[in-house]
């Protein structure tokens, strides 16, 4: 069977979303995420409340970004953690309504990268939050959000 | 006989002096003009460098900047130069020939004595000459190619995509190119440009696998020398003009992966390693400290022409940058010592195309009479005549700006009006007709819908404080590289000490504040967002200027400058802005 990359990729999403609906349907009923941290409205609350608050400044963590978001609706976040011992990983933006935006947990040691799209509505600081080993550490960038136009 | 150009301008001088018209035949003889542009050859690898011809065919007047601020770690450094501060730095002899390329300074009187600058055969005339004396030379051109004029527009960049052809450009990178949409570029790269010229970027790449859409670079031997030449398209393109054009493209700056590129090409045997922007020159300034391995990066798209390269110290050695000016107006000229393997010393000269100094090359005349000849009698049409200097390039307000503000606020019945901050668009003398084809090389974009819009005071602040930032933000990689958006209607204070929010002040209308809360009329054009239906804003301007007939002085709206003292970016003798 010769599938290229991009049929095979489109193949594997729709297997994935499936099996991510499979995976989270349960976190749902249970109630198990965070809604208190996910609904916060404050940058020192929401990491907080989360669990990741006095996290230190680390340059093992990696986040790669857009300077200027092309587009605000789909800002794409690239993020790994070279921490040893990663157990999650979280998308902090300060000036979101809610900052925080995901958290990823890692377990048996699973490497901590992820990539995804986060929707902005105004220039912020991103940030990735790390917990390792008992501890936090976090890193930013920040991104800018333009109406465009009048360029060049 | 021989001279050099140094000689050569003291002759002209002397000519001048003893009153002999300059442009008279006997003193712009084509052995005058052999020595003005007998660059000594240098080393054993040389690269031609144009940038930003926004689809100039013919030699036209180009008025450099009168204000064009640096701040932060741009104050007072290239190319936030402007005037007597541009020519002392550069040690360029005011009154000069190169004084009037380089500079604003005494504009109209300085044109009607060199007269005009660039023009495709004029330019294939000295590529000729330098490749004769250079050997394998390489014609390198960093886009904005297909866009700026009449018949780029109405022919979708076919009239610049066989003019680049004939001219034997080499490799090309891209912006106002992706205005025509992907497929357009799509089409000319893999068609028109197939076995001829490379089209390099290594930073687009599809939306969603992240699959290169460009080949990132191409690597080509000069005498034997393997030289790589990356591609660095705008990494703005989906910002500062309409994303719908390339929907499924994503552009940005990407140093990773600039690096890597770097290193495969040394890797796969790159004895120099040139990199052929588009970023912008603050942009690749930045860009040029935190890369290693790359020789020189030979910049455009913020149309500074710069007559020495900035050297950049980075963790790998040194990298050039340079700028190579718009409109045709020049060529860089880079020659390297390549040896042992890498490169041990260059001269540079960004060469400005005099067009009386230069015989058209015949076949390039041709084909350029060809192209013009089916919009001929439209191109010439008389709209008006003006009676100043008019000019768009500058941070703030230009004449030619200030003309399509006044004509958007009377045919609008508008109270404010805004009109792009683009740095393209040739300038015209006093006197001059302004011709259809004149409004063209201001207006001719995809998108040139004007709107009409109800917006509040606030929104309107906010508007020019996301332009405003977009050029004087303090990190690089988040300016764009456009000049400030043109206001009409608005009085307004800009404070370079602040950020964004706080750089715009004091703004009124007819001498009252402007309330945040009130809605006013805004008249505009160019729109980013996809569907707009207005009438295209050449039209607009076209009837404006049949109706002057004469267009007169007018004052420019240039805001009240703020925390811009001592700056070298501002021309005491010809700016009209107050400090």
């Amino acid at each position: 069977m010769n599938v290229t990359r991009r049929t095979f990729l489109i193949h594997s999403a729709s297997i994935a979303s499936a099996t991510a609906m499979l995976t989270f349907a349960p976190f749902v009923l249970a109630d198990g995420w965070n809604r208190q941290a996910f609904t916060d409205k404050v940058l020192n609350d929401a990491m907080k409340d989360a669990g990741y608050d006095n996290a230190v400044k680390s340059t093992d963590i990696l986040l790669k970004t857009q300077d200027i978001a092309e587009n605000g609706a789909v800002v794409p976040i690239e993020a790994t953690s070279n921490i040893p011992g990663t157990t999650s990983l979280a998308i902090f933006i300060d000036n979101n309504p809610n900052p925080l935006i995901a958290e990823f947990s890692f377990m048996n040691g699973a490497e901590p990268f992820i990539v995804t799209r986060v929707k902005m509505a105004k220039t912020s600081l991103v940030r990735i939050a790390v917990k390792a080993g008992g501890k936090t550490y976090f890193t930013g960038k920040s991104v800018k959000v333009t109406s465009g136009g009048c360029g060049g | 006989m021989s001279m050099n150009r140094r000689e050569f301008l003291q002759m002209l001088a002397a000519a001048s002096a003893a009153g002999l018209a300059l442009d008279s035949p006997a003193a712009l003889s084509r052995n005058d003009a052999r020595s003005f542009y007998d660059v000594p050859t240098f080393g054993n690898v040389s690269l031609l460098h144009m940038t930003d011809c926004h689809a100039q065919l013919l030699p036209v007047y180009f008025r450099e900047p009168s204000i064009n601020i640096g701040l932060n770690d741009s104050w007072n450094r290239p190319p936030h130069l402007v005037g007597e501060y541009l020519l002392k730095t550069f040690d360029i002899p005011a009154h000069t020939r190169d004084a009037y390329a380089f500079t604003c300074l005494d504009f109209s009187h300085a044109a009607k004595i060199y007269g005009k600058t660039g023009g495709f055969a004029h330019l294939a005339t000295l590529v000729k000459q330098l490749r004769a004396s250079r050997p394998g030379a390489l014609l390198l051109d960093g886009g904005d190619t297909w866009q700026g004029s009449a018949t780029s527009l109405w022919t979708q960049g076919q009239d610049m995509v066989d003019a680049s052809k004939l001219l034997g450009v080499d490799v090309m990178t891209g912006h106002w190119e992706f205005t025509y949409g992907a497929d357009r570029v799509q089409q000319i790269v893999n068609h028109d440009f197939k076995g001829t010229i490379d089209f390099v970027a290594q930073n687009i790449s599809t939306n969603d696998f992240g699959d290169p859409v460009f080949p990132a670079y191409v690597i080509r031997q000069i005498n034997g020398i393997p030289v790589a030449i990356i591609g660095q398209a705008f990494p703005y393109t989906p910002i500062a003009n309409p994303r719908h054009f390339t929907p499924d493209w994503t552009f940005g700056i990407h140093e990773d992966h600039l690096q890597k590129i770097v290193d495969e090409v040394r890797g796969k045997g790159a004895q120099a390693v040139v990199l052929l922007s588009h970023n912008g020159m603050d942009v690749d300034l930045k860009l040029a400290a935190r890369v290693h391995g790359i020789d020189a990066i030979l910049g455009g798209h913020t149309h500074d022409g710069v007559p020495v390269p900035s050297i950049i110290q980075n963790s790998g050695g040194k990298t050039l940058v340079t700028n190579a000016g718009s409109n045709g107006k020049f060529l860089g000229v880079l020659d390297f010592d390549v040896r042992n393997g890498k490169v041990m010393d260059f001269r540079y000269k960004l060469l400005p195309i005099f067009a009386n100094l230069i015989a058209p090359d015949p076949a390039m005349s041709a084909l350029i009479d060809k192209v013009r000849a089916p919009y001929a009698t439209k191109l010439g049409e008389i709209l008006a005549t003006t009676e100043e200097t008019l000019y768009r390039r500058g941070n703030f307000n230009g004449s030619f700006d200030q003309l399509i503000l006044d004509a958007l606020m009377e045919s609008k019945d508008a109270e404010v009006a805004f009109s792009p901050g683009f740095r393209w668009g040739t300038s015209l003398l006093p006197g001059e007709h302004i011709t259809l084809e004149h409004l063209m090389d201001q207006t001719a974009i995809t998108y040139p819908q004007t709107t009409l819009t109800e917006m509040t005071g606030a929104r309107i602040k906010a508007i020019m404080e996301d332009v405003c930032d977009n050029l004087f933000n303090p990190d690089p990689y988040k300016q764009q590289g456009g000049d400030m958006v043109r206001v009409g209607g608005i009085h307004y204070t800009c404070d370079l000490r602040q950020t964004i929010g706080g750089r715009i002040q004091d703004m009124t209308l007819n001498g009252k504040p402007v309330d945040p809360n009130k809605t006013y009329k805004v008249a505009g054009w160019a729109p980013v967002a996809e569907g707009a239906s207005g009438e295209p804003i050449w039209d607009v301007l076209a009837k404006y200027l049949r109706d002057k007939k004469v267009i007169r002085p007018r004052p420019l709206n240039q805001p009240k400058l703020l925390g811009v003292q001592g700056n070298h970016g501002i021309c005491p003798s010809t700016s009209k802005t107050s400090l």
